[in-house]
């Protein structure tokens, strides 16, 4: 697959600025639909994560957004901090490299 | 022969992003094509274009006007479109004397199917804490200067409840199909930062 698709956009802005972005709100998306959480509870977290950091640090509205979808699996055991810390440094370190979403 | 890549290093948040979605795959929560799915819905399908098409029926049918205005979620969902989040819908109508103008000051409530994902300056610091104390001078950083006779009112969404605008139909355009009207019906007019565009100003 060819690496320098343009990325679609709307109004002539881009929709998501790097494929990942849409990765995150696409997953946040879908587990709501299938009941895994309402709503409500994953914009919590981002307002919360927002407020945070919104006057420390320069984290992207997307970054804001990891985070807060990360917290919430793990609060809801959907994952567990071991298993994604090391399927992190499997792909960090190049050793898994399955990116056919890229 | 795995590990040797002479490419760039991602950024974190790519790899993160990656290792989360693999682990949920292989739990049976999602498949990877739904993803793909959700990704594609809000790149290609879902975006103003639909509010537009909401707008100028409204204009056109004034008791679909009605119904909208009364409830927002189950009139768009006459047209085919719906959230998924569960939140109610309302939209307000903009008048002569009254110019409503929404925001989401905490993160970026926005009523998706209607418009598609936030622009950038709508999920701004800047938009989100100015428009609140000083819409006016927001208003007319984005080219809208309002007379002081007009109200206006600035809506705080939140993720029980989403807003979009009905803005004012155009002078002389008492002769326009609802097709043609869509086109008058720009994403900043249904946020309320804009009116919706004079027929001259469309080509």
């Amino acid at each position: 697959m060819e690496d320098r698709i343009a990325l679609p956009r709307k109004n002539g802005e881009l929709v998501f600025d790097a494929p990942w972005e849409g990765r995150a709100f696409g997953m946040a998306v879908a587990l709501n639909e299938i009941g895994e959480y309402e709503w409500s509870e994953f914009q919590s977290l981002l307002a919360a994560e927002i407020a945070n950091t919104e006057s420390s640090d320069s984290s992207t509205y997307y970054e804001r957004w990891l985070v807060s979808l990360e917290k919430l699996l793990l609060d809801k055991g959907m994952l567990e901090a071991k298993e994604l810390e090391a399927r992190t440094t499997e792909y960090a370190s190049g050793e898994r490299d399955d990116d056919w979403h890229d | 022969m795995s590990g040797q890549h002479h490419r760039e290093t991602e950024p974190y948040a790519a790899i993160r992003t990656k290792a989360i979605e693999s682990l949920l795959i292989e739990k049976g929560l999602f498949t990877g094509d739904a993803i793909d799915a959700q990704i594609q819905a809000y790149e290609k399908d879902i975006g103003p274009m639909n509010g537009a098409k909401v707008v100028a029926r409204a204009w056109v049918d004034s008791g679909y006007r009605e119904r909208l205005l009364v409830n927002g979620r189950e009139a768009i969902s006459e047209m085919g479109f719906a959230d998924t989040q569960g939140a109610e819908l309302v939209v307000l109508e903009n008048t002569p004397a009254v110019q409503n103008v929404v925001v989401c000051t905490l993160c970026s409530c926005y009523p998706w199917s209607v418009l598609g994902l936030p622009p950038t300056w709508y999920k701004s610091f800047a938009y989100r804490s100015r428009v609140v104390i000083e819409p006016r001078k927001v208003l007319k950083e984005f080219g809208l200067e309002l007379d002081d006779s007009v109200e206006v009112r600035v809506w705080d969404s939140n993720s029980d409840v989403r807003y979009m605008i009905l803005p004012k139909r155009p002078d002389g355009t008492e002769n326009m199909s609802e097709d043609e009207l869509v086109e008058l019906v720009s994403r900043d007019s249904m946020v309320g930062v804009a009116q919706a565009k004079s027929p001259a100003q469309v080509s």
